[in-house]
């Protein structure tokens, strides 16, 4: 999961109404508060203590004698601390955020690449495609509505989830291309993902059951005759498949669950259900109970 | 006027702006997301900046829930629908009309910054 708390928060406070400290350099010190993952606000200026909301916030300015409150302080709630930037260059000041950041105990800004799936529900038919296909647990199911559940489970870079989806409704905002990073969803797009959906049918209902499956053939093969080249060649060969129909990255193919976890997985997924059909026997539900075919097992 | 943030009344709030730096991927052109930023911090005008909407999606960030209930807010970011999505991803749905979403990785760094402050500079010049 990611950690829920909110990093720093930079308020940019105005002198005079129209300039900010710094004046020619406030661009260039958003900027760089922007790329070292902090949340800026250029704040208006009659804004009040109250409008700052959202956790700790540390304000840059040009306060002169007077202080507009203690150095470091509590205002509605949240923590506020204050800092006199006049004459600091951007690196000096950049430096005094950090210094204030390690203050707070708040956790650091960045390091990690947001790449998680984001579900369209106006396409959603929840189909439960994409929670069986994907082995690191992003999906889960909430008040029987498919969620993205852990976001930080997805693999970097790789969208193979919305290209099994049928009805194009998942996103990745960072993806290269559309539909998939948010572009409008046109006809041929829903024609061109239905062809992937056939692939991956033609491959046997499923990419890694299909790849599950070589890998069997491959070990068997090996087993009878002992040729351990042709099984890897076999191996590739799927795994280029993989690569070239749903654009998964090395990296992630790289890092596919063993046969063992796979296995644990669909015996936790077999258990959920089976408490769901219990809780669906003792509990008054109108609603039929679940089936493996609705849990993709 | 006073010169930071005070306890004091305050005028009516204009449009709410929001840009997204998407700083953690090379999505949108570096030219369009440094030319919209540098416009708006020159144009004197009150905005939020944040480093990735997606992070703070994921984060499920509170600040999210607060632009959400904003009365008008513009939005420069991506697509639209990635957008919206991603708000209702953190139980921030932008349920409020008008919401503007001006989008970087097609549109020019003018035409974003246009519809960004239409009508804003007025209104922020007479608070």
């Amino acid at each position: 999961m990611i950690a829920p708390k909110s990093p720093l928060r930079i308020g940019l406070c105005r002198n005079g109404g129209r300039s900010l400290p710094g004046d020619d350099r406030h661009y260039d010190l958003a900027r760089s508060l922007l790329d070292k993952g902090y949340a800026v606000s250029v704040l208006r200026s009659d804004s009040r203590v109250e409008d700052l909301q959202d956790g700790a916030w540390l304000l840059l300015g040009h306060f002169g004698r007077e202080k507009p409150l203690p150095a470091s302080g509590n205002g509605n709630g949240h923590e506020l601390h204050f800092r006199d930037i006049e004459g600091l260059e951007t690196s000096q000041i950049l430096k005094t955020v950090e210094e204030v950041q390690a203050e707070t105990e708040l956790p650091d800004p960045g390091g990690w690449k947001p790449w998680f799936p984001v579900i369209d529900y106006n396409r959603c038919t929840n189909c439960m495609q994409c929670l069986s296909f994907c082995l690191f647990d992003v999906y889960g199911v909430h008040e029987d509505k498919i969620q993205v559940q852990h976001e930080s489970n997805c693999k970097t870079d790789c969208p193979a989830c919305s290209r099994v989806c049928p009805e194009v409704a998942i996103l990745f905002p960072k993806y290269k291309s559309g539909p998939i990073n948010g572009d409008v969803v046109r006809q041929e797009d829903i024609q061109r993902e239905a062809m992937k959906v056939d692939i991956s049918a033609l491959l046997g209902g499923d990419l890694y059951g299909s790849l599950r499956k070589r890998q069997t053939e491959a070990r068997q093969r090996f087993s009878t005759e002992r040729d351990e080249s042709r099984a890897l060649l076999e191996r590739k060969k799927c795994l280029r498949k993989l690569k070239k129909d749903f654009d998964i990255p090395d990296e992630v193919l790289m890092s596919l669950p063993s046969a063992g976890d796979i296995q644990e997985r669909a015996e936790r997924a077999k258990a959920k259900l089976a408490a769901r059909q219990e809780r669906s026997r003792t509990v008054k539900d109108s609603r039929p109970a679940p089936t493996e075919d609705d849990w993709g097992i | 006027m006073p010169d930071h943030p005070t306890r004091g009344p305050v005028t009516p709030q204009p449009a709410k702006i929001l840009y997204c730096r998407c700083a953690y991927a090379k999505v949108i052109a570096p030219d369009v997301k440094d030319e919209v930023l540098e416009r708006l911090t020159r144009s004197g005008v009150a905005f939020e900046a944040v480093p990735d909407l997606c992070e703070m999606s994921a984060r499920r960030d509170p600040a999210l829930k607060r632009l959400a209930a904003e009365d008008e807010i513009r939005i420069a970011a991506c697509y639209p629908r990635a957008v919206k999505w991603l708000f209702s991803a953190a139980q921030a749905p932008l349920t409020k009309d008008p919401v503007e979403i001006l989008n970087m990785r097609v549109d020019g760094a003018g035409t974003v910054v246009e519809g960004l402050l239409e009508g804003v500079s007025k209104a922020e010049e007479s608070s």
